[in-house]
């Protein structure tokens, strides 16, 4: 289980919304707090640690999980700029 | 005062620290679908840190008027065309299964119940996140599309000079 600061609930938006959230998100946070994004979208998969790629914050971790049969993705992100 | 002397090292180092990813997007289309691509690269590029410009020409302009904006020209030709090319984000249709609105507005309704923003909150998002908007002057011109008629906050009035010069630096340059 990993730890977070700050929770984003994403649940039922679609791409490009989680991305557009966590990008406005993480500018409440201070260095090297993490933020956990909660999606429902499988995209996030991928497309988190691309954001982080490109902006420069840490991804720390994905966890899967299965809610009233639906799949929902936590990612970690570490603000790290 | 002249500019500030660098050694050439130093200079790209900082050039490209300071030069964040460049993204142009020429919106041509006036289709729902295609202009929805358009925002979400648009939204999606901007969120990632990247300096996005949008540049909406011929059909696409009709995202950046105002709803249900008609032709401010004189002559009876184009004012019968802007009749027919109202403008509005919201009233864009769908390339395919438009269906006199009626494929167009399921699709619109669809899209609700999914929680999914529709063009015109893209729209905000995107102006939100900080991408520039730059209507076609040629366009504007042609259509007797006047400044008054398209919404707030489009940054530029410009043509294919503007585009270019934005775009040789540009990392990510599309047609949609």
């Amino acid at each position: 289980m990993l730890k977070s600061d700050v929770q984003l609930d994403t649940l039922g938006y679609f791409c490009p919304m989680p991305i557009i959230m966590t990008s406005k998100k993480i500018k409440e946070l201070t260095l090297g707090q993490v933020l956990e994004v909660v999606s429902d979208d499988e995209g996030i998969k991928k497309d988190m640690p691309a954001w982080c790629q490109t902006t420069g914050h840490e991804m720390v971790g994905l966890e899967e999980e299965t809610k009233d049969d639906s799949r929902i993705y936590k990612a970690f992100v570490k603000k790290s700029k | 005062m002249g500019p500030t002397k660098l050694e050439p090292a130093t200079m790209l180092a900082e050039l490209q620290e300071s030069k964040p990813d460049r993204v142009t997007i020429v919106v041509l289309s006036g289709d729902f679908d295609r202009v929805m691509a358009a925002f979400i690269i648009a939204t999606g590029a901007a969120a990632m840190g990247m300096q996005v410009t949008m540049f909406f020409t011929f059909w696409g302009l009709n995202v950046i008027r105002r709803e249900g904006a008609t032709s401010g020209a004189k002559d009876l030709l184009r004012r019968m065309f802007g009749f027919l090319n109202k403008g509005g984000a919201g009233r864009l249709p769908l390339s395919r299964f438009h269906f006199l609105g009626l494929g167009t507005c399921m699709m619109k309704q669809v899209m609700r119940q999914n929680r999914m923003p529709g063009i015109a909150e893209l729209r905000e998002t995107a102006q939100d996140l900080g991408v520039k908007f730059i209507a076609c002057t040629t366009t504007m011109g042609m259509m007797g599309v006047t400044k008054d008629t398209l919404i707030e906050g489009v940054d530029q009035l410009a043509g294919v000079s503007t585009y270019l010069a934005e775009a040789r630096q540009g990392s990510v340059n599309l047609f949609i």
